[in-house]
């Protein structure tokens, strides 16, 4: 071999990597703007379209008729509030329990088959759930409900949190566990009192997710929980929502209702913010788990 | 037979004949497997000296008896037959793999929590066996502390609840008693002088040879009368490993402790009986000195002239 022409050589190879080096770096920089771009657009859209409805009222009136001015929305606030609750109330301990059972018990075939049926539950689309809920809550009480509403919410949070909270369990260090069995402390001891605490910090992050994703389901509810133009808090009378009543008001023909729904467009999307924020702040501090 | 080291006190033989004829058992398999001579006289006597109840006049905390373990199909320890005598610290020394953990855990009763994990045979604390049908693994436990290879202390607590939690959990009542407790876990664990003021920041604070010594305080709240440490300075720098060594040797007036170490040196600086373990099998038991100058076994001489391992 002759030593110029290896020079040579070598200098186009390393001219031919960084070239692509820079046109990889420029795709990968596209992406992430083609990405982030529709979301800060939904984000300054729905804040310009919105935020100029928001005002007192907004928050502690009822609708008006059309044609009516002012009104509020608090019908369909204290409706998710409830539908949230229920739902949570359902999803939670049920997505709890699965978890710890798949992350400390769940070694079998039971398991592998729970796991997989979480998954499945997790992919059906929210528009079944809600046809399931109907099925089994609206049909045999004759009605809609906010109970219905909140059991096909609640559905829908269980695999949510149920993967997340498995997946936080598993994180923390079995040593941690040994210790506490070495110590003689029973096995349920060393979960409640060792293995969740170390995974709050994850668990809870899931659990407000989950939450923040149901608060802005619409077809579960469009045949359990239904509509309701009046303040309503009875589980078993239909109740408004933010997600429906965007839907409602958005179907109809006056401008003025557009503007409303715009308005509660901007709430559900600071709500599910704020949350979000809110979470990280918490969960931020405290223990990482490291190995 | 008059091969014995005259340290044995062979006045108690107290175990039945199955214990000596699960002895002699060995005895052949390891002449087998060696079929050196030298080997042979090593290995009776080893076979000896571990069913005997008192090992140079001192009663055995906890014994050992043709201990076998598994995990899943693969047998880990062959036939374990060993005495731990009483506040004394018995090192355990061996290379990768050679089962000198799992001996441990199976002391315990760790191993059968371990994905496949079997046991077979008797561990002896006192005269009760632990793996017998009435015994509560989780009560057991209390009895027998254990101190893990890397600090593993509760991340989510200060350094007072890592020792006083066990306490509370076990059914400790009185804020005074449980305080009380906890500073003379931390006092016996010499930790107490450098955490006293900072009782109540979270343990995560504190170096990795401070957390060791929480962990040791920790174990020791709970007033077990044995103490397991698996390689506990491994994970720790020389000065930390300094500290551990030297609590270990003022532990030993008050507890039986048993130390699985890869680190030769330090078997010889902490204890005073020494096992050497090869492939799941006992090679030799035998004081720390007498181990470490003149083995009975060849396999332990090469080991510790540093030939294999």
């Amino acid at each position: 071999m002759n030593q110029p022409n290896q020079a040579t050589m070598s200098a186009l190879i390393y001219q031919r990597r960084r070239w692509t080096d820079r046109l990889m770096t420029l795709l990968t920089t596209l992406a992430v703007l083609v990405a982030v771009v529709p979301l800060f657009g939904i984000l300054i859209y729905v804040l310009i379209q919105g935020a100029s409805v928001i005002n007192w009222d907004f928050f502690s009136k009822l609708p008006t008729p059309v044609g009516e001015p002012g009104g509020g929305m608090l019908n369909a606030l204290v409706g998710s509030t409830i539908l949230v609750v229920l739902a949570a109330a359902i999803g939670l301990p049920i997505g709890l329990f699965s978890a710890i059972y798949l992350a400390e018990y769940g070694h079998g075939r039971l398991a592998t088959a729970i796991r997989f049926v979480t998954e499945v539950l997790n992919g059906v689309p929210s528009i079944v759930v809600g046809i399931f809920a109907y099925a089994i809550v609206v049909r045999p009480l004759h009605h809609f409900s906010a109970l219905a509403g909140g059991i096909a919410l609640g559905l829908m949070m269980i695999p949510t949190v149920t993967r997340t909270a498995e997946e936080m369990i598993r994180m923390v260090p079995n040593s941690l566990r040994e210790a506490g069995l070495a110590l003689g402390l029973p096995r349920w001891r060393v979960i409640v009192s060792i293995v969740l605490p170390t995974a709050a910090n994850g668990i809870i992050t899931g659990i407000m997710l989950a939450i923040a994703r149901i608060s802005g389901e619409t077809a579960p509810l469009l045949f359990t929980a239904l509509n309701n133009s009046f303040l309503s808090v009875n589980l078993l009378q239909p109740v408004s929502s933010l997600p429906v009543q965007i839907y409602t008001y958005a179907t109809t023909p006056y401008e003025e209702l557009h503007r409303m729904a715009w308005g509660a467009a901007f709430v559900l999307v600071m709500i599910v913010l704020v949350v979000n924020m809110v979470t990280r702040l918490l969960t931020r501090s405290g223990y990482h788990m490291h190995r | 037979m008059s091969s014995l080291p005259a340290s044995i006190d062979s006045v108690r033989t107290a175990r039945p004949v199955t214990v000596r004829s699960d002895s002699a058992r060995k005895a052949t398999a390891l002449t087998d497997s060696t079929g050196e001579k030298e080997a042979v006289a090593g290995a009776a006597s080893t076979a000896l000296a571990t069913q005997q109840e008192r090992v140079d006049g001192l009663p055995s905390a906890l014994r050992t008896v043709d201990l076998r373990a598994w995990y899943g199909s693969t047998e880990a320890l062959h036939g374990i037959t060993l005495p731990f005598p009483e506040r004394r610290v018995t090192a355990i020394i061996g290379p990768s793999g050679c089962g000198k953990s799992t001996l441990l855990r199976c002391l315990n009763r760790m191993h059968e929590l371990s994905p496949g994990g079997r046991v077979a045979g008797q561990v002896l604390l006192g005269e009760e066996d632990v793996y017998g049908p009435d015994v509560d693994p989780v009560e057991m436990r209390r009895h027998v502390g254990m101190v893990f290879q890397r600090p593993n202390p509760f991340p989510t607590m200060s350094i007072f609840d890592n020792v006083a939690a066990a306490l509370r959990w076990t059914g400790m009542r009185g804020r005074a008693a449980v305080a009380q407790r906890v500073e003379e876990a931390l006092r016996m664990a010499a930790l107490w002088d450098e955490v006293k003021d900072r009782l109540h920041e979270n343990a995560l604070g504190l170096s990795g040879g401070q957390q060791q010594r929480l962990c040791i305080a920790r174990a020791l709240a709970v007033e077990p009368r044995i103490l397991l440490m698996d390689e506990p300075a491994s994970a720790l720098d020389p000065i930390s490993t300094g500290h551990v060594e030297e609590l270990i040797q003022q532990l030993k007036q008050k507890y039986t402790i048993i130390i699985v170490t890869h680190n030769m040196q330090q078997a010889a600086r902490v204890s005073d009986y020494t096992v050497f373990m090869l492939l799941g099998e006992l090679v030799e038991f035998a004081p720390t000195e007498k181990l470490f100058t003149t083995p009975s076994d060849p396999r332990s001489e090469a080991y510790i002239t540093g030939r294999f391992g």
